[in-house]
């Protein structure tokens, strides 16, 4: 079967004449369904990989190499327009921070009915109806009533449930997930994983998760590739790189992780 | 011996809501009680609006708390006066989160670690020099990295920055208010081992407020878990962690993620009918209380 994604040989430059590359020779694949976790510290070229993908990368950001197959179609080479009708309809991205990603002056119904509109899946009435039933899919409490909030009336998780209810609008089948976790405290950070990974179930996507968590890894992932430096350092299953990571960035970056350390060692 | 002791902490804010409506109370922070020990690291854990930070700014009066008693050193540092909180201030000083936001971009980092002395009118220019190559030495940085501003330095090294400063006029209590969480998680590691050398070097006690409780239950010795601006749980850390006993504190610890993928998953989900948020502080073990 081939992959949903396959990223071949990627390279972004942000300085044209020197070409430093912040991403370099990137290449993994996402199988239709999976998860792929792409772990990382700050400046590794994660999300600039996210951003490439999507191609929403901003100028002076350059792809220089590389191809980015999608259902076998390579992205690099599809018209902006061509383009635009894959970004929410068949690749859609869930950002960090849902407060700056949403629109403070809409109403919440009026988002996610916008991403339907905006690819022509439905009339600005069925699109109402559906922005109801996806805000009720991730597990809005009284949809009917919180389509009419504007995202400042939302707390932080909610705001979270109104993005990923925007992501999903469109039925895409691969979702990319920038940090989707990290602002929210680690209650919250559950009740969305666990919602996440039930859309994933029920929508049947393909999941491409980007985080620095291991924690969030191991909840999540299927495979996972860690990023040092632009690069790809190891790429493998999740039990095969948390329990016998074979490089030594990865053994380092577990061993930093805050874990459980036995009994006569806490004890200070 | 205690070191610091806080009694009945509280800290309600009014929140005005025009003319027309009455004013509502929140109680940011409500009757906090807890001590610490002379050299001890304590942990005070909880998630955003649960009253850890309010507590820490309290205990140093950097916002006035509405009731309560702060003994440092025995003596109620809330019955000072602000030229005897001052000279207070030099013994308990404060490590923020953000290591962006709390330097002044526009002054060089040298004399960001020096200002606590000259606000102090601690010794001469040369000396107050010396001092802070000193510091740059004790928390790992450069000597020539004093004449350089806060912008060419990466969140790690700005981090120590704001630990040489913190360490300036040789305090006794730290309260470090998230101090590693803006960090990556090697350079997290690297800044917990400097906090962890220094406490042994200098012989300081830590109030070590956090919401990660993976990196509390590591270094501190006992820990008061904060919910709605109480402590719902306080103890030693490692009975603490082997036996929740409050809801609240099975929920969060079930929240957290764990490096295991196999590892059963069972989230406790937060029943807010199954506990009192007024009860007290009662001892469900040896050193070990929970608000049951």
């Amino acid at each position: 079967m081939s992959a949903l994604l396959d990223l071949q040989h990627l390279a972004v430059t942000f300085d044209a004449p020197r070409n430093t590359r912040v991403v370099d020779d990137v290449s993994f694949t996402v199988a239709a369904g999976e998860t792929l976790c792409l772990v990382g510290e700050s400046g590794s070229g994660k999300s600039v990989t996210a951003f490439s993908i999507l191609r929403l990368l901003q100028p002076p950001g350059q792809i220089v190499n590389g191809r980015i197959l999608f259902e076998g179609q390579d992205l690099l080479t599809l018209s902006e327009r061509n383009m635009r009708a894959v970004r929410g309809a068949r690749i859609s991205l869930i950002f960090q921070e849902p407060m700056t990603a949403l629109n403070p002056v809409m109403r919440v119904g009026d988002q996610v009915a916008e991403a339907l509109t905006a690819h022509n899946m439905a009339s600005r009435g069925e699109a109402r109806h559906r922005a109801v039933e996806l805000l009720e899919a991730v597990r809005i409490p009284d949809p009917t009533r919180r389509v009419r909030d504007y995202p400042h009336q939302l707390s932080g998780g909610m705001r979270q449930r109104v993005m990923i209810a925007i992501a999903l609008a469109c039925r895409p089948p691969l979702v990319i997930a920038d940090e989707p976790t990290t602002a929210l405290d680690v209650t919250i950070q559950a009740q969305m994983l666990d919602l996440i990974r039930r859309l994933q179930a029920e929508f049947g996507l393909a999941l491409l998760l980007i985080t620095h968590d291991f924690g969030v890894v191991a909840e999540m992932a299927d495979r996972v590739a860690v990023m040092k430096a632009g690069r790809i350092v190891e790429t493998g299953p999740v039990r095969e790189i948390l329990r016998t990571p074979s490089h030594e960035y990865t053994r380092q970056l577990l061993a930093a992780v805050p874990g459980r350390r036995s009994a006569a060692n806490r004890a200070r | 011996m205690a070191l610091l002791e806080v009694r009945g902490l509280t800290k309600h804010f009014v929140r005005k809501h025009g003319l027309l409506r009455p004013p509502s109370i929140v109680k940011a922070v409500d009757d906090v009680s807890f001590s610490i020990d002379e050299g001890e690291m304590f942990g005070l854990v909880g998630e955003s609006g649960s009253g850890k930070s309010t507590t820490g700014r309290c205990v140093l009066r950097l916002i006035e708390p509405t009731a309560g008693e702060v003994y440092f050193r025995n003596e109620n540092v809330l019955s000072f006066s602000k030229a005897r909180m001052r000279l207070a201030r030099r013994d308990m000083q404060v490590v923020f989160q953000d290591p962006y936001s709390s330097l002044n971009p526009r002054m060089r980092v040298g004399a960001i670690v020096e200002e606590p002395l000259v606000i102090h009118g601690m010794g001469h220019r040369d000396q107050r020099q010396a001092r802070v190559a000193e510091l740059f030495d004790l928390v790992g940085l450069e000597p020539d990295h004093v004449r350089r501003y806060p912008h060419e330095f990466s969140g790690g090294q700005r981090q120590r920055i704001g630990i040489a400063r913190a360490l300036a006029l040789n305090p006794a209590l730290i309260i470090a208010d998230e101090a590693v969480s803006a960090l990556d998680v090697s350079i997290q590691a690297q800044i917990v081992a400097l906090l962890l050398d220094l406490r042994t070097r200098l012989k300081l006690t830590f109030l070590f407020i956090a919401h990660d409780l993976r990196l509390v239950e590591n270094i501190c010795s006992r820990v008061a878990v904060m919910y709605l601006g109480r402590i719902v749980e306080m103890g030693e850390t490692r009975a603490l962690f082997a036996q929740p006993t409050h809801p609240y504190t099975r929920a969060l610890l079930s929240a957290i993620p764990v490096l295991d993928p196999d590892a059963p998953r069972q989230r406790i989900a937060l029943d807010p009918s199954s506990f009192r948020r007024d009860a007290p502080l009662q001892a469900v073990g040896d050193n070990h209380w929970a608000a049951i």
